[in-house]
């Protein structure tokens, strides 16, 4: 099952920080996206475009999770040569995390 | 129990007009906030006001000012806008136009100045750097603004202004100082700045909090985009609010909105720093009481910070970009062919960075994430560099459009383009060194 179908996501950013929330649908999963999302795993499912550890943040009462990832210098909003330069599409390659 | 209605009339530069007039018109609030400064927007308007003086405020002001001032005007309702950008005095007197245009007198507006510490920065003014490495070398530097809170935009309320015209200011500041102003919170009442603050997060996207930026169809269906209502805080003297939208708007406003919104661009949940609290949104919580409206409490906070939070808006040389497409059988193979063309080609200018994208294909979340993909019918060769010099910059333009005549088999749709870049860094001063300023004019 992928994540998307569970939950629900929102990309920030900050400089060459981007932001993840990750939000379950019904609060009965958010146990299992706990469990299951964790701070390396995220980190390895972006290795590509992300530099360094991820932190994660966790909200029960909200049954959220929110993320922390930090991009290469150079990607920022202003500077960045990506195409999406504010990173936003990032939250919905989150939901494609195989659970 | 008196309570305080504001609406968020803008959630950036370039946002609806239409929502802020019917927010205005149907809304019944006393307040009405635009938040328009993204934190380059600063930077292009300042280059804006140093080729013209009476420039450098939001390009819309004119227009929303057109579209509200008189509705605003007479229901006694108070704008309050960082639209006044990188000159927030011309703002007001371009305001003042406008209201004389409209017949409208006796309407006092305030522009806040101060936090443009640029001058200060480049006479040695104390400055510290932040994590993100060192700052750019200051002659490249076209803008420095410091974060300025709550208390100039008190200081104008407090002056009876009808509108107020800030440079920058910390998005939240422009919804709490009003909610000060109304219930007298103490400057050092932390958490209840700390609950105006979550009140203020949530709505200083506008449309982000009713069901902008959410919708995902089967996932998340989203009512009547089209007509996208925004919010709608009616805040209580304890800082709790209902958060609603007019009746008939567009969108939607439910927990699941309102959660997206608060962790939005949040890092730590439990220290979102601004210039008048660090804000703590970590037991923040949402109850749903009736269609599109939510209550929310729970937020705290602690002692603001003795720094002040300083954008740097530098020059950053060129970009250049260009992109073609190829479609049908063996489409990638075309565009792969194009790709190496173009790598060989540029390599002979000073670009000192060089990307290539196929479009439809990986360009958003790279190869290894995109692996899974079927490969698309269509593909868009994107290559996208970097150059000191405009000049070299626009030699990617020039060799995309050369692959016409030059390429692979069948492209179109060549586009090109080349620009400056305003890139931005931040800094922190100490909050002594920034004074603010209040101007009233009176029409």
């Amino acid at each position: 099952m992928l994540l998307n179908q569970i939950a629900h996501a929102r990309t920030g950013d900050k400089g060459n920080i981007v932001t993840l929330s990750l939000i379950a649908f019904r609060k009965e999963d958010f146990r299992l996206i706990h469990e299951r999302v964790t701070a390396d795993r995220v980190a390895a499912h972006f290795a590509e475009l992300i530099e360094g550890p991820v932190e994660r943040y966790s909200l029960p009462q909200l049954g959220a999770l929110n993320f922390v990832l930090r991009r290469p210098a150079s990607y920022t909003v202003t500077r960045s040569l990506a195409l999406d330069a504010h990173g936003k599409c990032l939250g919905s390659a989150l939901l494609a995390l195989e659970l | 129990m008196k309570t305080v209605r504001i609406g968020a009339g803008a959630g950036y530069s370039g946002d609806r007009i239409d929502p802020a007039v019917e927010l205005a018109e149907r809304g019944d609030i006393s307040y009405l906030v635009f938040e328009c400064l993204a934190e380059r927007t600063i930077a292009i308007a300042q280059k804006a006001r140093l080729l013209d003086a009476s420039a450098g405020y939001d390009p819309l002001l004119e227009e929303r000012m057109q579209a509200v001032l008189q509705i605003c005007g007479g229901r006694g309702i108070r704008i309050i806008s960082n639209m006044g950008a990188a000159n927030p005095d011309a703002a007001a007197a371009k305001t003042c136009e406008i209201a004389r245009q409209l017949g409208l007198s006796g309407l006092r507006i305030a522009s806040i100045t101060g936090d443009d510490v640029l001058e200060d920065l480049r006479g040695g003014q104390q400055i510290f750097e932040v994590s993100e490495g060192p700052l750019p070398p200051i002659d490249r530097w076209i803008s420095a603004n410091a974060y300025l809170g709550v208390l100039p935009i008190i200081e104008a309320l407090k002056d009876d202004a009808d509108v107020i015209l800030t440079g920058r200011v910390a998005d939240p500041a422009l919804f709490v100082a009003p909610l000060m102003h109304e219930f007298g919170w103490a400057q050092d009442d932390w958490d209840l700045l700390g609950q105006g603050t979550v009140v203020g997060h949530l709505l200083e996207c506008a449309g982000q909090l009713t069901g902008g930026y959410f919708a995902d169809p089967r996932y998340k269906d989203v009512p009547d985009l089209a007509h996208l209502g925004f919010p709608i805080a009616e805040v209580s003297s304890d800082g709790s609010a209902v958060l609603s939208k007019v009746d008939g708007s567009g969108g939607i406003l439910n927990c699941a909105t309102c959660i997206e919104q608060l962790l939005y661009e949040i890092q730590d949940p439990s220290a979102y720093y601004t210039p008048d609290v660090v804000a703590d949104f970590s037991r923040v919580s949402f109850e749903p009481i009736g269609a599109n409206r939510v209550r929310v409490s729970g937020g705290g906070g602690r002692m603001r910070p003795s720094t002040l939070k300083v954008s740097i808006g530098y020059r950053d040389g060129f970009i250049g970009e260009g992109q073609i497409s190829y479609a049908g059988p063996n489409a990638l193979a075309r565009a792969e062919l194009a790709r190496d063309i173009l790598a060989e080609r540029l390599a002979s200018y000073s670009l000192s960075e060089l990307r290539f994208d196929f479009i439809g294909l990986n360009s958003i979340h790279g190869s290894r994430l995109s692996q899974q993909a079927p490969t698309a019918y269509e593909i868009r060769l994107r290559a996208a560099g970097r150059a000191v010099s405009s000049a070299s910059a626009a030699w990617i333009a020039r060799e995309v459009e050369a692959l016409y005549t030059n390429g692979p088999a069948g492209g179109g749709g060549a586009f090109g383009a080349t620009r400056e870049v305003i890139a931005m860094s931040s800094a922190l001063v100490p909050r002594e060194s920034v004074s603010h300023r209040v101007n009233i004019l009176e029409y």
